[in-house]
């Protein structure tokens, strides 16, 4: 058994160099077509800062593992929590996404599949996506009642996005079930637009080169469930996001959003940092040899 | 926590590991001649037919190996040589392609043998990645190829 602690040691002493300059879009909600490429491995870690009309501010984070299996199919692996101010720190569950590229090329609009396993408690806030009827007085149950109740749900979405002349368009429409009995289907929807602050590049390596920077706007919310499909009760968010792609391989995200409607949270302020390492299946790959 | 629930995350965490070892594999296999460069031979005409714009772009070389140094040389090896994940650019088949075919295949991927789109590279930037592939001459002809050397 002690070959794994080994083994997970060596793979990452060998990666410790091996970054890879990503060029990473601006989005924290929205996805758009690309997959990881095949092999590398992301270490992401986000954070969002929420307020709350009726009850306390909260702080909610969550770590991504995403790898590149195939260059048509990314997995991603998520553990989230999240602090509520005057209340407490709890982990709040985990995530298992997988996404799926169709089709072998470039078209107008590329499609990619998204499905992900969610095993998430009542008080998770990381509002990772807005679905369903969501809104912000959900959030304002107190960490020891909002634990109790564990989801387990299966997430579909459909990601459509297209890059033109420098910039990416996404739209992202969602379907969620919740495994439990007798729980509706739920919807929502994500889109977004980003461009680099500049389509060339310098010759140079260079952190603050205009290149490295990627902005762009975010909308999503809710539409509502299979019972009652629609605006109603729904909450809706309008946030601006930048991206940072370091040379290094490390990328900073920042993103305000703001609540479009009395159901939403006033004010989500995100953030992230990512790292991608590249060559971790051959890693992994060397080290499974080695230790047979 | 229930049988079933054990069941469900035990079946995860397996497809996961598969997930790594299936993908760690094929990049290891790829090396044993599956590269065919004919993806090259499927270029539509229009697109093969395209100019470079950088190519009066002085700079477009220096940007294009950097460049190549960020995204293309983790695959292809640092001076386009190939390893056991992508082919070697250093051939025929690639010094006598056009500009437009090479664009055309790095906007598009090969996704089925494990290149991605690189679509989200500028379109500027794409066309500088070319003008550099372009210098890259054939093993046998060149030792060092124009240009070349580890970004």
């Amino acid at each position: 058994m002690a070959r794994f602690p080994i083994a997970g040691i060596l793979i990452f002493c060998s990666l410790a160099g091996a970054a890879s300059h990503a060029q990473e879009s601006p989005y924290i909600v929205t996805y758009d077509h690309y997959l990881e490429e095949p092999g590398n491995l992301e270490l992401e870690y986000f954070s969002t800062l929420g307020t709350e009309r009726s009850g306390n501010g909260f702080h909610a984070y969550w770590v991504e593992l995403e790898y590149g299996a195939k260059a048509w199919w990314t997995t991603e692996f998520y553990t989230d929590a999240q602090s509520t101010f005057g209340d407490g720190t709890l982990l709040t569950g985990w995530r298992w996404e997988n996404r799926f590229r169709p089709l072998k090329r470039e078209h107008f609009i590329n499609p990619v599949v998204y499905v992900e396993y969610e095993q998430i408690q009542e008080a998770d806030k990381i509002l990772k996506e807005v679905e369903g009827h969501d809104v912000e007085s959900d959030q304002a149950e107190s960490n020891a009642l909002a634990r109790g109740t564990l989801d387990h749900e299966l997430e579909f979405k459909l990601l459509l996005s297209k890059t033109f002349r420098g910039w990416n368009v996404a739209v992202n429409p969602l379907a969620t079930k919740n495994l439990l009995p007798n729980k509706a289907w739920e919807f929502g929807y994500a889109m977004g637009a980003s461009r680099p602050l500049r389509l060339g590049a310098s010759p140079e390596a260079c952190n603050f080169c205009r290149e490295n920077f990627i902005a762009g706007v975010e909308l999503y919310g809710g539409l509502g469930d299979s019972e009652s499909f629609g605006l109603h009760a729904t909450s809706h968010y309008l946030a601006a996001a930048v991206a940072w792609n370091l040379p290094s391989g490390w990328t900073v995200r920042f993103s305000p959003g703001f609540g479009l409607n009395s159901d939403s949270h006033r004010l989500l302020l995100r953030w992230g940092l990512s790292h991608e390492f590249n060559g971790f299946g051959e890693q992994v790959s060397r080290v499974w040899e080695k230790l047979r | 926590m229930s049988k079933g629930r054990m069941l469900l995350l035990w079946f995860s965490a397996g497809l996961s590991l598969s997930a790594f070892l299936v993908g760690s594999r094929a990049q290891n296999s790829a090396a044993g001649g599956r590269f065919d460069y004919s993806e090259l031979r499927n270029v539509p005409e229009k697109a093969r037919l395209r100019a470079n714009p950088t190519d009066r772009d002085p700079r477009a070389v220096r940007v294009g190996k950097k460049l190549f140094g960020q995204h293309c040389a983790e695959c292809h090896g640092e001076m386009g040589e190939g390893s056991k994940k992508a082919p070697s650019l250093r051939v025929e088949e690639v010094e006598q392609a056009s500009p437009g075919a090479l664009f055309w295949v790095l906007t598009n991927g090969v996704v089925r043998r494990g290149m991605p789109v690189w679509s989200k590279i500028p379109e500027p930037q794409r066309w500088s990645l070319v003008s550099y592939i372009k210098t890259l001459k054939p093993a046998t002809d060149a030792t060092t190829p124009t240009g070349a050397g580890p970004p």
